[in-house]
């Protein structure tokens, strides 16, 4: 793009029929559904959570072995982890300027997203199939 | 982006202080904290699934003076989150921006979260507190 700028088109002219910009609107859905999903599952996790707080290591994992426990668990850990990274990614874009910088930290929130998320349901499904 | 110099809005620093830019900015603060704070949760899970020593380390680290300022950040990180995305939900619709209301259920948002949180923490400690 070094040519923007000194030559006769408007930026109009030479963005018009290349589609879109980024991917539109779906990004701003999918942070919605996911926060949509959250809200019961946020208050569930407290209430699990204050369950947990209370017992030892082995009715801990009792309580995580129940099925309707390990199910919404996993749940609420992909529903979490896919909205943390929809949001990081936002603040990211709005205060990450250098171009460089704001690319490989996008792709570092992802992966560790990602590896939170793989990390949480495999510990869930150990704990779920024991 | 084009050369031509276009006039900008003032930063942050012109405006008086009021309540909707403060929630809205610690709407993204507390967003970025239970990013970092989802880390204590693969902890937790993952000391679950491996053993009891370790579940015991990640225990100990909750109930320690460190993790308890951390569980005290999160979990009113979490209510407030949770409540005012509620209110950014109602706004999706369309629903609450006239400035009577956004304030109504701004201060709901505070108020609620305080109360939740004070609820969370009277649960865990008319139970005898973290061990």
């Amino acid at each position: 793009m070094s040519a923007a700028g000194n030559d006769l088109q408007t930026p109009l002219k030479r963005v018009r029929g290349l589609g879109s910009a980024k991917s539109g609107t779906h990004h701003f859905i999918v942070q919605r559904v996911t926060a949509v999903a959250l809200i019961p599952l946020v208050l569930w996790s407290i209430w699990f959570a204050l369950k947990l707080m209370h017992a030892d290591y082995a009715h801990a994992r009792a309580l995580l072995h129940e099925p309707l426990n390990a199910v919404l668990s996993i749940a609420f850990v992909i529903a979490l982890f896919w909205h943390a990274q929809l949001g990081v990614q936002v603040v990211l874009e709005d205060y990450v300027h250098t171009k460089w910088l704001e690319v490989s930290s996008q792709i570092l929130v992802k992966f560790l997203c990602v590896l939170g998320a793989l990390a949480c349901v495999l510990a869930i499904v150990r704990v779920a199939l024991a | 982006m084009p050369p031509t110099a276009r006039p900008l809005s003032p930063h942050l620093g012109i405006y008086r202080w009021q309540l909707t830019m403060t929630l809205s900015i610690l709407h993204r603060a507390t967003g970025i904290a239970l990013a970092v704070g989802s880390l204590l949760v693969v902890a937790l899970l993952l000391a679950l699934a491996s053993g009891p020593e370790r579940y015991a380390q990640v225990q100990g680290f909750c109930a320690s003076p460190f993790g308890l300022i951390l569980l005290f950040g999160w979990s009113w990180s979490l209510c407030f989150h949770l409540c005012n995305g509620i209110r950014h939900l109602a706004w999706d619709t369309g629903w609450g921006f006239e400035i009577p209301k956004a304030y109504f259920t701004g201060w709901s948002v505070v108020l609620l979260s305080f109360a939740m949180t004070a609820l969370i923490w009277i649960c865990v400690y008319s139970r005898g507190g973290l061990t």
